[in-house]
């Protein structure tokens, strides 16, 4: 356990040199995008003096280097600062959407993994049956499958033609902002206040797009389920257990799934970054209020200090989870210490 | 327990091996059967077989395992859960690799336990556990260890427990040394002989081991390309073995009392058994071969108190 807590520590400073990285490379590539803040604030006909004026008052007259190292300074100090085109703290903004952004990704994930990891032991079991071909065609064309495509097409079926679903939102017009004044995470919110009609409503709302999230990414889940469930299979151990009359089913889903489990959950932590790509195309299919539709709004405005502070939050985000990922698979198999 | 016609082919892209031709076989309640050949001669398949453990394309495609009168082969799947480690166990080449890795040891037992004995509490099964452990001379706080945490000599004694726990009165035990050092080897041989005397076991020793047939074995089996070639006492095979298969085999254990300047080996190698040679399978490789040997299959015989497949006997 000490070396755990320890793992952990290591695992979480180094993170900080990852994220400057990363930010060095966005902000230089901000940088290098034609448009700036400037001319979305003040379009493209503004006089050549205002437009000087702006640039000195958000400081992009400056010498790139001493921009950079100023925002770097910036960060240190854990201040996300202020956006360039709206009158609004970064941080401000970030946290009012990022909790709809951890909502949909987790559902989505959760989907991904259920489906993914069952059909593909189920195909491993059933392997060279109609339905293991099935499944594994089912797990190509998901994974081909584009997701804003995948997302417009479950909006035409569940929406428009059978119209049991909505299409768009976090939630209905009947339910108040004031539901969600407690943590900002709609499930939980309503769940704290006991308004289940309202718990109702957000689920709705939730499936569509976790379902689409959801559905794109377990084609791979399906496919490596399979691969490594045939491996586990033919292992001695499985044989072993046959021999002394465990249950087939209990083999197959106890046994065998367990150890074809980790290199999923190694996986997962890996997807877990292209989850959050996808979390951007469907929040802007469903009309999501999260970070993945913020960040594209303000990548067309070149809110640069809001688009930096996005990238850092979904970067923190992402090796958060392959962390706790680490943490599971240390739990799940013994042989693994840290 | 009687094997009558038993035949196991594996299809595969370029044929059918046939794995088990044919084999007629018979076993004493009570006895330590050895059962010997060299690789790939059929006699894991054969006890694969016996508790319907093939792996596909493995398919029993004739013949009939009589086990107390009832046929395994055609034995309804929830029948053959029942006798799979409550009846008969079976124990494996690799130790290391039997056990599965991410799960305790106290977790195998219970499991198999549970499997077969309804209302069995998990204390209960713990207990026993713990109590077959003791007998096996291990330290029953192993029980909540994993796997990676024990010797290989240790795993192999446990996978044995876990075979024994039910009380079975059958025990196959696949090469179960194969993967062991030489001492560990001999202990383990001294346990198997001890447990089959306290358990009144009977025991299918399938091995390439002449030495640990020698030592533990009452009776043995000399299978070659499928089919049985000799079966008979283990003193009088040792003594005096009949078949020109069994010959060459003992013919090629190097003897440290001998003098030998070289090792005698058998000339050619083991029959493909897609195509395997027509007549007696042994046939390329036997000094003995006559023209018979070559278009007819030798039946078993009954030759001064063994049976043997040679045309040299009849």
């Amino acid at each position: 356990m000490k070396n755990l807590a320890k793992y952990i520590v290591t695992r979480l400073l180094l993170t900080i040199p990852m994220v400057f990285i990363l930010l060095s490379i966005v902000f230089i590539v901000l940088r290098v995008m034609p448009g700036d803040p400037v001319s979305s604030l003040l379009g493209g006909h503004a006089p050549e003096h205002v437009i000087e004026q702006k640039r000195e008052a958000l400081g992009l007259n400056r010498p790139l280097a001493v921009q950079y190292v100023n925002y770097l300074w910036q960060i240190c100090r854990l201040d996300f600062g202020e956006s360039m085109v709206f009158k609004q703290r970064v941080s401000k903004a970030i946290l009012e959407k990022l909790p709809a952004t951890v909502e949909l990704t987790l559902c989505g994930m959760l989907i991904t993994l259920f489906l993914g990891v069952f059909l593909g032991a189920y195909a491993a079991d059933k392997r060279r049956t109609a339905r293991d071909y099935g499944i594994r065609l089912y797990g190509i064309v998901v994974y081909c499958i584009p997701v804003y495509w995948m997302g417009l097409m479950l909006q035409l079926i569940f929406g428009i033609w059978l119209d049991i679903l909505p299409i768009a939102g976090r939630t209905g017009p009947r339910v108040f902002a004031s539901t969600f004044e407690k943590t900002g995470f709609y499930i939980l919110d309503t769940i704290l206040i006991r308004d289940f009609s309202a718990l109702l409503d957000i689920l709705q709302h939730l499936i569509l797009p976790s379902v689409t999230l959801g559905l794109v990414l377990s084609g791979i889940f399906v496919r490596l389920t399979r691969t490594n469930m045939l491996d586990v299979l033919r292992a001695d151990y499985i044989v072993a257990a046959e021999a002394r009359g465990i249950r087939h089913r209990v083999i197959v889903y106890k046994h065998a799934l367990k150890n074809a489990f980790i290199p999923i959950l190694t996986m997962m932590g890996l997807q877990f970054a292209l989850l959050m790509a996808g979390a951007v195309l469907t929040e802007t299919t469903f009309s999501w209020p999260g970070m993945g539709r913020l960040l594209l709004e303000r990548i067309y405005l070149r809110d640069y200090p809001t688009i930096q502070g996005i990238i850092i939050v979904i970067a923190l985000f992402v090796a958060l989870v392959s962390l706790v990922v680490d943490i599971i698979y240390a739990i799940i198999d013994p042989r693994v210490r840290y | 327990m009687e094997i009558e016609h038993l035949s196991v082919h594996f299809p595969i892209n370029i044929g059918t091996v046939r794995a088990v031709d044919d084999v007629n076989w018979e076993l004493r309640q009570g006895e330590v059967m050895g059962l010997v050949g060299e690789s790939g001669c059929g006699k894991s398949t054969l006890g694969f077989s016996i508790l319907r453990l093939l792996r596909p394309p493995g398919k029993i495609v004739q013949g009939r395992i009589l086990y107390k009168g009832r046929d395994i082969v055609r034995m309804p799947e929830r029948e053959i859960l029942e006798l799979r480690g409550k009846r008969i166990a079976m124990i494996f080449q690799d130790p290391l690799t039997s056990l599965n890795p991410l799960f305790r040891i106290d977790q195998h037992f219970i499991e198999t336990l549970l499997a077969h004995e309804k209302g069995l509490t998990r204390k209960d099964a713990y207990r026993r556990a713990e109590e077959m452990l003791e007998s096996l001379g291990i330290s029953p706080e192993k029980l909540t260890e994993y796997p990676h945490q024990l010797s290989g000599g240790m795993r192999q004694r446990i996978m044995i427990g876990l075979g024994l726990i039910l009380g079975p009165d059958l025990l196959i035990a696949d090469e179960p040394t194969t993967a062991l050092d030489v001492i560990v080897e001999a202990q383990f041989l001294d346990l198997l002989a001890d447990l089959q005397k306290r358990y009144h076991l009977t025991i299918i020793l399938i091995t390439h081991n002449l030495g640990n047939v020698a030592q533990l074995a009452d009776r043995i089996t000399v299978m070659y390309g499928g089919s049985i070639a000799e079966v008979g006492e283990a003193g009088d095979i040792f003594e005096n073995p009949l078949h020109p298969y069994t010959q060459g085999l003992l013919a090629s254990i190097p003897n440290i009392k001998l003098d030998q300047p070289k090792l005698k080996t058998m000339p050619g190698s083991p029959p493909d058994l897609v195509d395997p040679p027509q007549g007696c399978v042994f046939h390329p490789r036997c000094p003995h071969a006559m023209e018979v040997c070559r278009v007819k299959k030798p039946g078993l015989v009954k030759r001064n108190g063994r049976l043997i497949s040679c045309w040299l006997y009849g």
